[in-house]
């Protein structure tokens, strides 16, 4: 190839490369890991030492402080998996897949953190370990729905082949997620008049406003390094399926 | 460290749980990542063997 | 079109031309319903109030069972390769295949409410919006399940995996369809929820063919 032939190698070609991806993000991990642990022990502090009880949940509104970002990062990591599986589909973007597998358990464990915590602040907030209202209940389908993409990566024998209709799936999700959302919703109001659970009182002082921001920020930054970290660790997995393959096929020489 | 009211088992164990959870989470990244990392460079090693033996 | 509507009368004649296929899921159908009172007691009222929930997750469970026979037989006969190298697009005959499918497995099964109807203390007009809401919400339960089914066809355990990534997404299906009959919320209730249902399947019915065609294509590559 000809200098003027080669393709260029813009940074999204580059990205693109996973052996390439892997060696240009890993020095973004221990500063990311660092950034994480700092923003935890800031938002701990914040939320044992110094901060307030809200004037009408009292003390228990420091469980809001682990609830509202795990539930954010249930639903921010589903649209990182979204992004990722238009990234399969439409660009082919190689990274993308790996992206999308990734995501998937990390979405799962966090939502699921959203509904213990958000049962363990109902109960004596209003009452009940869980209450069939709008926002846990999506919470619960959205669940089911991680957990779904879960074992489907799984049940593919070829992971590759597995990226695309996975990728299929978490879209089909996502445009069923908001109809889901407004029936869920719709059938609530149905059954219970009452209160609804709401995470995010009316009013928010600044002093309750900073550990939650604070812990939101520390979440956040925990997903994306996670998120990196098992990125490589998948694109190891595929690298090392492809050796043992040469391996395999070379013995029999 | 500030009283946590009336409700502070549930306070303690949400966060105990958020933090077992979260333990749990990179645990198994990490131990993933090391896994992985392990059985490459033992691959690699065998790769290099075989393609330096003639 | 005539594409379209020669695999149309395909899937209809193998359906129907087949061991009484569609009489076992009737029969399922029926037995889930009828061993309900066995679970929760006979009592007429409470069966009466729990009678559209149970018909609907009836329903749902006898509509994930015909998912198995929509794209495997044809993957192991060939008929599937030879349907993705038609001049009809593959999106089509997937069209022609989740309306055979309604055709064979859910009317069939709307046409077995009454029975379930008797057993189940419902009285008439319960009863008519029950088969209303029934007509207006399984084609969107056909058409999710036909998404899943093409997405599960090269997977371990799809019998198993497709109902478990099809049933959050009928959820709203659900909700709707019993929403449709028993107007907990006033009479102006039943009517949105018949829209809202309608509006599901309408909207499932006309994407899920390029979804499944996609899922197929990509499976077999």
């Amino acid at each position: 190839m000809s200098i003027d032939t080669a393709p260029k190698m813009t940074w999204w070609n580059r990205l693109a490369h996973p052996g390439q991806f892997v060696a240009w993000t890993r020095p973004l991990l221990w500063p990311l890991a660092i950034l994480t642990i700092a923003l935890f022990a800031l938002g701990l502090w914040f939320a044992f030492f110094n901060s307030p009880a809200d004037y009408q949940m009292g003390d228990t509104v420091r469980i809001m402080y682990v609830h509202v970002p795990t539930a954010w990062l249930s639903q921010f990591v589903y649209a990182t998996m979204a992004l990722s599986a238009l990234g399969t589909l439409v660009w082919r973007h190689p990274m993308a897949d790996v992206s999308m597998k990734a995501a998937a358990p990390l979405g799962a464990a966090f939502t699921a953190m959203a509904l213990y915590t958000g049962s363990l602040w109902g109960r004596p907030t209003w009452g009940t370990f869980w209450e069939w209202d709008g926002r846990m209940t999506s919470t619960l389908v959205l669940l089911f729905i991680y957990l779904g993409i879960v074992a489907l990566w799984r049940a593919f024998d070829d992971q590759l082949r597995a990226a695309r209709v996975v990728a299929i799936f978490t879209l089909v999700g996502a445009v069923n997620i908001p109809i889901i959302k407004f029936s869920v919703d719709w059938w609530s109001t149905l059954h219970q008049p009452a209160s609804v659970f709401t995470p995010e009182g009316p009013k928010m002082p600044l002093s309750i406003l900073m550990p939650l921001l604070v812990m939101f920020f520390a979440f956040t930054f925990l997903f994306a390094t996670l998120q990196l970290l098992a990125m490589h660790t998948e694109v190891r997995r595929r690298r090392i399926a492809t050796l043992e393959r040469r391996l395999a096929q070379g013995a029999g020489r | 460290m500030i009283g946590l009211g009336a409700h502070a088992e549930f306070i303690v164990a949400a966060y105990a749980g958020v933090f077992a959870g979260l333990a749990l989470l990179v645990g198994w990244t990490l131990g993933a990542a090391y896994l992985t990392r392990r059985r490459l460079d033992s691959l690699g090693e065998r790769e290099r063997d075989r393609s330096a033996r003639p | 079109m005539s594409g379209f509507l020669a695999t149309l009368r395909r899937e209809l004649r193998l359906a129907l031309g087949g061991s009484g296929d569609i009489l076992t899921l009737v029969l399922f159908f029926v037995i889930v319903g009828a061993i309900t009172p066995f679970a929760i007691g006979p009592n007429p009222a409470l069966l009466a109030r729990l009678a559209p929930g149970i018909v609907w997750i009836a329903a749902f469970l006898a509509m994930l069972l015909g998912l198995d026979r929509l794209f495997r037989d044809d993957r192991d006969d060939g008929t599937l390769a030879l349907y993705r190298l038609a001049e009809t697009s593959l999106a089509g005959i997937v069209a022609a295949k989740v309306i055979a499918h309604w055709l064979t497995a859910a009317l069939p099964l709307v046409l077995a409410t009454p029975l379930l109807a008797l057993l189940l203390a419902m009285d008439g007009p319960t009863f008519w919006r029950t088969v209303l809401s029934l007509l207006l919400g399984t084609p969107a339960l056909a058409a999710f399940g036909t998404i899943g089914a093409a997405i599960t066809m090269t997977t371990r355990r799809a019998a198993l995996l497709a109902p478990i990534l099809i049933a959050p997404l009928s959820v709203p299906v659900l909700i709707f369809g019993v929403g449709a009959i028993t107007p907990l919320g006033g009479p102006d209730q039943a009517g949105a929820a018949l829209l809202f249902l309608a509006a599901l399947s309408l909207m499932a019915l006309a994407l899920s063919p390029f979804a499944a065609a996609l899922a197929i294509d990509w499976s077999e590559e």
